[in-house]
């Protein structure tokens, strides 16, 4: 599964990555997570606030580290 | 209720670490340990509340209840969302363009940017425990009064010249946030993460600071901070000012330290000024705007706030002086 996390790389960018590498390793999911850290990127993305998770290029999370129920949800897509 | 603090404090520091009270240790230990669990307990039940109400308003819907409206209600809505909404200092960027890119004028934005690190949960809670509501309510007050007039003058001076001229050009589709049409449940869940992600972050500060506190209240006498800061000397909120401009911290690890200042003497205006230069003026900050504003914005900037502080400062000391 391609997960994009979108954040400048503030303390909670890492927690972000941190998190849902750590229950997709629990979940069995293989996941191959991309970096953009560039803020005119992140714009372009249609995103406003950081950290922010995409999936096949569909915002599901902005804002924030996301709780753990929201990984497992998109995990178990 | 708050007497509740008081009690354990009593009992952990006479009965279970057998201090004698009245002593400079005995004191500042007394200290320390009523003024943290109050504060924790009072961070994490507030954060909670205010996490709830929060979970409704993000800066993407700022950014659409702003679009479009005319420059002064536009000044006093952003101040005032600001106050509402925090976001991550990395987010500066990103949304800095969304607001231009959606039309709002430059003095719009900065009145957001300004009262939005001013004005926060987290500041407002220590600020009434430390402080007293009076001071409290002076203070949020200030902060969005303040961000109002940054934007104001902004647009006055036409500092659109200062931006970097690439940010006009760039389109960005409307920024989406997935989570604004969920229910109820999620809300609580929010605010329950918020607060545990909050304390998580400023533990290490409120613990410093209240050591800090605990260690100037007990050991540093009065008279010391009424011949320094005090309101006989004037060049104490210059002073205080500038000496925030490098603390880099967050309200967490000052507010107590300011709740031992004021006890011992130190006017109500000087404590306020310094509190927002540590709060407002942060050099890392500053770095990450850098991107999107010319170096003379960003003097400008903290050039603004560093009078805007000295004056709040000096007419705060006469107003609550008596």
């Amino acid at each position: 599964m391609d997960i994009t996390v979108l954040g400048k790389g503030c303390s909670r960018c890492g927690s972000t990555i941190q998190r849902i590498e750590r229950e997709a390793a629990e979940l069995g999911v293989p996941v191959h997570i991309t970096k953009i850290t560039d803020e005119i990127e992140i714009i372009k993305n249609g995103i406003m606030t950081t950290p922010a998770v995409m999936i096949d290029g569909k915002i599901v999370h902005s804002g924030g580290i996301p709780s753990i129920e929201d990984v497992h949800t998109w995990l178990n897509k | 209720m708050l007497e509740l603090f008081t009690n354990f404090a009593d009992w952990t520091a006479y009965s279970l670490f057998s201090l004698e009270k009245g002593t400079k240790l005995a004191d500042a230990v007394h200290f320390f340990i009523e003024d943290t669990t109050k504060i924790f307990l009072l961070l994490a039940l507030m954060i909670y509340i205010i996490g709830f109400g929060r979970s409704f308003v993000s800066p993407e819907k700022v950014r659409v209840w702003l679009t479009g409206k005319s420059r002064f209600t536009g000044y006093v809505l952003a101040a005032l969302l600001g106050a509402l909404t925090p976001f991550c200092s990395c987010s500066s960027v990103p949304l800095f363009i969304a607001f231009l890119s959606a039309g709002i004028p430059l003095g719009v934005t900065m009145a957001f940017l300004i009262t939005s690190p001013l004005v926060n949960e987290v500041a407002v809670v220590l600020l009434g425990e430390a402080l007293g509501w009076k001071f409290t309510f002076a203070y949020v007050g200030t902060g969005i009064g303040l961000g109002i007039m940054g934007g104001f003058i902004t647009d006055a001076l036409k500092l659109n010249k200062w931006v970097e001229p690439y940010v006009w050009d760039i389109k960005m589709p409307a920024p989406q946030n997935a989570d604004e049409a969920r229910g109820w449940g999620w809300r609580e869940k929010y605010a329950r993460s918020e607060a545990i992600d909050i304390i998580k972050r400023v533990w290490l500060y409120v613990l410093i600071g209240v050591g800090l506190g605990a260690g100037l209240h007990g050991y540093v006498p009065q008279e010391w901070f009424l011949e320094h800061a005090g309101a006989d000397n004037l060049f104490a909120v210059p002073l205080a000012v500038l000496m925030g401009i490098p603390l880099y911290s967050n309200a967490t690890g000052i507010i107590p330290v300011a709740e031992v200042l004021l006890n011992k003497g130190v006017p109500v205006g000087t404590i306020l000024a310094f509190i927002m230069s540590i709060v407002a003026i942060s050099l890392p900050e500053l770095l990450i705007l850098r991107k999107v504003l010319k170096p003379q914005m960003l003097i400008f900037f903290v050039v603004f706030l560093f009078l805007a502080f000295i004056g709040v400062g000096y007419s705060f000391n006469i107003i609550f002086g008596g």
